[in-house]
């Protein structure tokens, strides 16, 4: 088991390599560079865009160095030099900090949590958990009473959930509740206080929530036809005994393993949420990065976030290997 | 002495979108306490139905046992509320199914899942019910049955699954054990081991039991006396040994037709019936056998034949005398 985690977690790191090199290459396939301003406002003049070049090792060549010397020292091999190193390099556009900084380092006195990536992973969080919390006693109940009201329902919900785009409904939503019930503010500037998290929770987590329930109840509605429910049933358990140890206890298998790629899918997929939300998250400022053409900051949330994907698969296999006696982790 | 159970004129029914299907069509029988009663017939006539109808495992809907009476204990089983017959199964009337594979949780140990009937019905602790699972284990031949406990079904070949469900099944001493087609996904050599060895329990447990079968050699030894079922109906009933010697039911001669023969030199392909059975949607008014009989008369498609004694101890629905035929 051990050694199968390690495999997993080596393998990571090509796996790590390629993501950084292709988009490495999007990036500069991609027209201007970071010194580009807005044509209406205050331009960078070239004097000073060559010194600043020079400074971040702009000036080197992409990929080989060819002009003698180390043929590595190219903005790619230094730039993954560094990040072997801990180090995902200075931000272009934010002076005087650091990548990592940006996305890890909380205010000054305030906890972890309030960093940038901090602020995304908990609305992650709870847009998981409301996705939980919801979508499994609701696929389970609409299996339960197939073709009833509550599965039509079930069924409403998560085909909306799985056919529209989280951001059309934010949108809805937004117009909904704030401007014509006026329940909450377009613009968000106070995120301590917990009910401000709510609309973005159910936004992001909507899909996801949908998800499941979909999941859930298809799962369900196999177990159910299953040969071993009928022998608990011809032992006499009641119902919900039959129900919770053994018809949840295998419908859930596949629910519970997707539960961290969803996590990891919403971390990272909240971006349009974020920027809608004016939600101080590192999703945001990865769009931002990104129309900034600030590079490092865009390799470095790249990175992050394959980093997150990649742990997330890993879980996936070994709770598998947990919850299904029959699926043998490490072979 | 009455009857442990008796069965009177049961009648199941499906409710598909094709339309009604009449799966069991008015079945009566009894059964004596200790004894064995075999049931056999082609698959889809009725068989399975026919016994799950009693302690009410139809799946509900499509399914609805519409009528009859089914009395056990002093008691009408159809009767009762779901707390009642709930504590009759698995308890009273334990059942075992055809594929041991399929019929386990595959997530749950066999020790959980023997275990849980027996704090159930029984109100054993934890402790209590793990040392009872683990002499059941051993009482159906499961070796080294303290470590197997905590397996899952997985880990057993399909001969030690069947034993499982049948610890399973015994676990709280059922007067009636119910086992449906319990060796057909076996092959042959283990067919054998587990008819032994439900032959030994009986000896040692007294249970009666209802064995069902499509396949007429595996019962010969076991049952005692025997229920041929055709389209939801009964239509021959006798002891295995008049059953085999004297059949008085065409469909019953087919049967032992498709029997393959000890006496051959070469054992032959099995030969079966031609033809299908009738549409259980669409039955027809007289005997249901008729498309495939070769001893047909004309008043055979006009009026199903009923149950009726040909001699002692020996019922059939035929309006032909096929006495002194063997196959
Ligand atoms: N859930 C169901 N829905 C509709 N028809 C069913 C269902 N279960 C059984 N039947 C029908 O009932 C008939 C008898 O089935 P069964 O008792 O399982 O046969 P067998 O004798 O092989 O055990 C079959 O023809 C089958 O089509
Ligand atoms: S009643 Fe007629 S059709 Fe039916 S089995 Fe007897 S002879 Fe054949
Ligand atoms: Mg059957």
């Amino acid at each position: 088991m051990i050694s199968y985690i390690v495999r997993r977690l080596l393998w990571m790191i090509p796996t790590l390599f390629f993501v950084a090199l292709i988009t490495f290459i999007l990036m500069h396939a991609a027209p201007g560079g970071p010194w580009d301003r807005d044509l209406s406002a205050r331009q960078v003049d070239p004097r000073t865009q060559e010194l600043l070049n020079k400074e971040f090792g702009l000036d080197k060549p992409l990929f080989i160095n060819t002009e003698g010397g180390n043929p590595l020292d190219s903005q790619f091999f230094n730039y993954i030099g560094g990040a072997l190193r801990g180090n995902l390099g200075p931000s272009y556009r934010q002076r005087g900090m650091n990548v990592e900084d940006i996305l890890f380092k909380p205010p000054e006195g305030k906890p972890i949590w309030n960093s940038k990536f901090g602020y995304s992973l908990r609305l992650g969080l709870l847009a998981l958990g409301l996705a939980v919390l919801f979508g499994i006693p609701l696929g389970t109940i609409g299996a339960l009473r197939r073709n009833t009201v509550i599965d039509y329902f079930s069924l409403l919900i998560s085909t909306i959930g799985i056919s529209v785009p989280s951001f059309v409904l934010a949108i809805f939503l937004i117009v909904l509740l704030a401007g014509r019930l006026k329940l909450i503010k377009i613009v968000q500037q106070d995120w301590s206080s917990p009910g401000a998290w709510i609309v973005p929770g159910v936004i992001l987590g909507f899909g996801t929530f949908a998800f499941i329930t979909r999941l859930t109840r298809s799962q369900m509605l196999e177990v159910m036809q299953q040969d071993y429910v009928r022998t608990a049933r011809a032992k006499g358990l009641s119902e919900k005994v039959v129900v919770a140890r053994h018809m949840l206890r295998n419908a859930l298998i596949p629910v519970v393993t997707i539960i961290g790629p969803a996590l990891a899918g919403l971390v990272t997929g909240s971006f349009i949420i974020e920027q809608m939300f004016s939600f101080p998250g590192s999703g945001r400022e990865f769009v931002q990065s990104i129309s900034r053409r600030d590079y490092s900051m865009i390799m470095g949330t790249t990175l992050l976030y394959a980093v997150l994907v990649a742990l997330a698969n890993l879980t996936v296999d070994i709770t598998y290997g947990f919850l299904d006696p029959r699926i043998k982790v490490g072979k | 002495m009455g009857a442990l159970l008796e069965v009177k004129d049961l009648r199941t029914q499906f409710f598909t979108q094709d339309g009604v299907v009449n799966a069991v069509n008015g079945i009566s029988y009894t059964l004596d306490e200790g004894e064995t009663l075999g049931i056999v017939g082609e698959s889809g006539c009725g068989k399975s139905v026919g016994v799950m109808s009693l302690i009410r495992l139809i799946p509900m809907p499509p399914g609805k046992v519409v009528g009859g009476e089914v009395w056990f204990e002093g008691r009408d089983l159809l009767k009762l509320d779901d707390d009642e017959i709930r504590q009759v199964r698995g308890n009273r009337i334990a059942m075992i199914f055809q594929d041991p594979m399929t019929s386990l949780n595959p997530v749950l140990t066999v020790g959980r899942q023997i275990s849980e009937a027996l704090e159930l019905h029984l109100g054993l602790d934890k402790q209590q019910a793990r040392r009872r699972s683990q002499e059941l284990l051993e009482l159906v031949g499961i070796p080294g049955a303290e470590g197997r406990l905590d397996n899952y079904p997985h880990q057993f070949s399909g001969g030690m699954r069947q034993r499982v469900m049948i610890a399973m099944g015994l676990s709280c001493n059922p007067q009636v054990l119910i086992a449906d087609e319990p060796t057909t996904a076996l092959d042959v050599t283990i067919q054998a081991q587990i008819v032994d060895l439900v032959k030994r329990l009986r000896e040692e447990l007294g249970m009666a039991i209802i064995w069902i079968t499509h396949d007429l050699g595996v019962v010969a030894g076991l049952a005692h006396r025997m229920i041929v079922m055709y389209a939801g109906f009964i239509v021959e009933e006798a002891t295995v040994k008049e059953l085999y010697s004297n059949p008085r039911h065409p469909y019953t001669l087919g049967l032992l037709g498709s029997l393959p023969r000890l006496d051959e030199d070469r054992p032959e392909r099995l030969r079966s019936i031609e033809g299908l059975p009738p549409d259980l949607i669409d039955l027809p008014v007289g005997c249901p056998f008729y498309a495939r009989c070769t001893w047909r008369i004309e008043r055979c498609l006009q009026e199903n034949p009923p149950l009726a004694f040909v001699a002692h101890q020996h019922k059939a629905a035929c309006w032909v005398d096929v006495t002194g035929v063997t196959a």
